[in-house]
């Protein structure tokens, strides 16, 4: 492929993540441009040929788990808002806690989810999770009842701007249980 | 024992709650919890374990640190309060008295002396719940200072015509002969990749699950032979295909050929 012909495909490229509203993939990409006349390698370059021309733009080429995107940089955000009345909503405690559990530990059951938080899981949460695709039964557990296996798909990803679940930031250690201090029971005992 | 009139706000707070045009930046102590607050406290608290670490923070504690009967004392004070307001929402909380009593009485019980085995400490399994539960907590609130789109993040994207977007043509089904095919077809290229002996690994078909399923994201075909490493060995193959068998089980996977003896492909099923 000639650096013209190079210079079509990246503009072809541009073209198809503004028209598709959402991540396309490499292979989705392909698949769009025909896949006998370009290959993945000349989908990447054409990739990193909008990266340089966007690199002086409010605009840049993002990759997620989807796919590819083009988002606004998040230095734009604060005066971007302004645009809107009301703020983005903020997610429940227990919605965030849920997710939390289900992306370090998954693929896990709902009881192993009401296990670590303590409480019930409400069929609310795990349908707003599902429903917005962050959140898929993947499979079941040979247990009674066969309960339900979760996961989190790739949309959870995109929305957080991940590309995959290594990027997650590192969950914070357990200390090691070392031993209790017998004596703080029986002091508070005495003044009890 | 600290009266209500002692409680002065520790450090600034948001206001959970305005009880009678009087902002609430903390949560009651102690005996006295006013009625009307009732209600904000069951809606700051995510649940039994959410509380206990409240009240053990509150007092700067370590989690391995507990002094049980005081912290023992103050949940049961909450707990009961909320068995007169919302007793169906009581439940879960007097699960966690249950247990704390039974510590409590487990701690007042001498310890055998002379026993060579060393004796689980009772608040040991409650202390790794707290741990745990904490660690989600926190991973709950890192997710949530994450980048997020529609609020810190916008994509951009032209205005086109909606309608229905193509994802992809539907294609004729692969048969399992098919697909054992093409599974021995892997396997032996396993045989001529492996070059080293790598050290094994226990492979978990539910974790392999997940893994395919999030590899195939998106509307996309995958090539069949794509979703194998052959550096795993037969062992890694073989788990990676009963976890691909049991997703089509599922109806997760949907498993396409286009043609007699052509490239099998793979995608998720949406």
């Amino acid at each position: 492929m000639s650096s013209t012909e190079l210079e079509q495909t990246a503009q072809a490229l541009e073209a198809l993540l503004f028209a598709a509203g959402e991540p396309l993939s490499l292979d989705r990409l392909r698949a769009l441009l025909g896949e006998e006349r370009v290959t993945r390698q000349e989908i990447r370059a054409g990739i990193e040929i909008l990266h340089g021309i966007y690199a002086a733009r409010a605009v840049e080429i993002k990759e997620v788990a989807s796919g590819f995107r083009f988002q606004l940089r998040q230095q734009y955000t604060e005066q971007v808002m302004k645009l809107w009345v009301d703020r983005a909503p903020k997610y429940s405690r227990a919605l965030l806690e849920t997710l939390a559990i289900i992306a370090y530990r998954q693929p896990v059951t709902r009881a192993e989810i009401e296990e670590i938080r303590g409480v019930g899981v409400s069929s609310t949460i795990m349908r707003t999770l599902v429903d917005r695709g962050w959140v898929k039964r993947i499979g079941q557990k040979e247990l009674p009842g066969r309960p339900g296996v979760y996961g989190t798909a790739p949309a959870f990803l995109d929305h957080f701007n991940l590309s995959s679940l290594d990027e997650l930031p590192p969950i914070q250690e357990v200390k090691e249980l070392n031993q209790l201090d017998p004596q703080l029971m029986l002091v508070v005992n005495n003044v009890d | 024992m600290p009266t209500p009139t002692e409680t002065t706000p520790v450090q600034t707070e948001l206001a959970l709650a305005y009880v009678a045009g009087q902002p609430v930046t903390e949560l009651p102590r102690d005996l006295y919890i006013p009625p009307d607050a009732l209600d904000v406290f069951l809606d700051t608290f995510e649940g039994p374990l959410d509380l206990l670490l409240y009240l053990i923070r509150r007092q700067n504690l370590d989690i391995l640190a507990i002094p049980l009967a005081d912290v023992a004392r103050q949940y049961m004070t909450y707990v009961e309060a909320m068995k007169l307001v919302r007793l169906e929402l009581a439940a879960d909380y007097l699960v966690m008295a249950a247990v704390l009593a039974e510590i409590k009485s487990r701690m007042l019980l001498p310890r055998r002396q002379n026993e060579e085995d060393e004796e689980i400490d009772p608040r040991a399994e409650l202390i790794r719940r707290l741990q745990e539960y904490e660690q989600f907590k926190n991973a709950a609130e890192t997710l949530s200072n994450l980048p997020q789109m529609g609020r810190d993040l916008f994509a951009v994207a032209v205005d086109l015509p909606p309608g229905k977007r193509d994802q992809s043509r539907p294609e004729p089904k692969a048969s399992l002969p098919e697909l054992l095919d093409a599974l021995s077809l892997v396997l032996e290229r396993s045989k001529i990749r492996q070059h080293h002996n790598v050290e094994e690994e226990k492979l978990s078909v539910r974790e392999r699950m997940s893994g395919i399923l999030q590899r195939l994201d998106g509307p996309d075909f995958f090539p069949f032979e794509s979703l194998f490493d052959p550096t795993e060995g037969r062992a890694g193959i073989v788990v990676t295909f009963i976890a691909l068998l049991e997703l089509v089980k599922e109806a997760l996977l949907e498993v396409v050929q286009t043609e007699p003896y052509g490239p099998i492909h793979v995608r998720s099923v949406r």
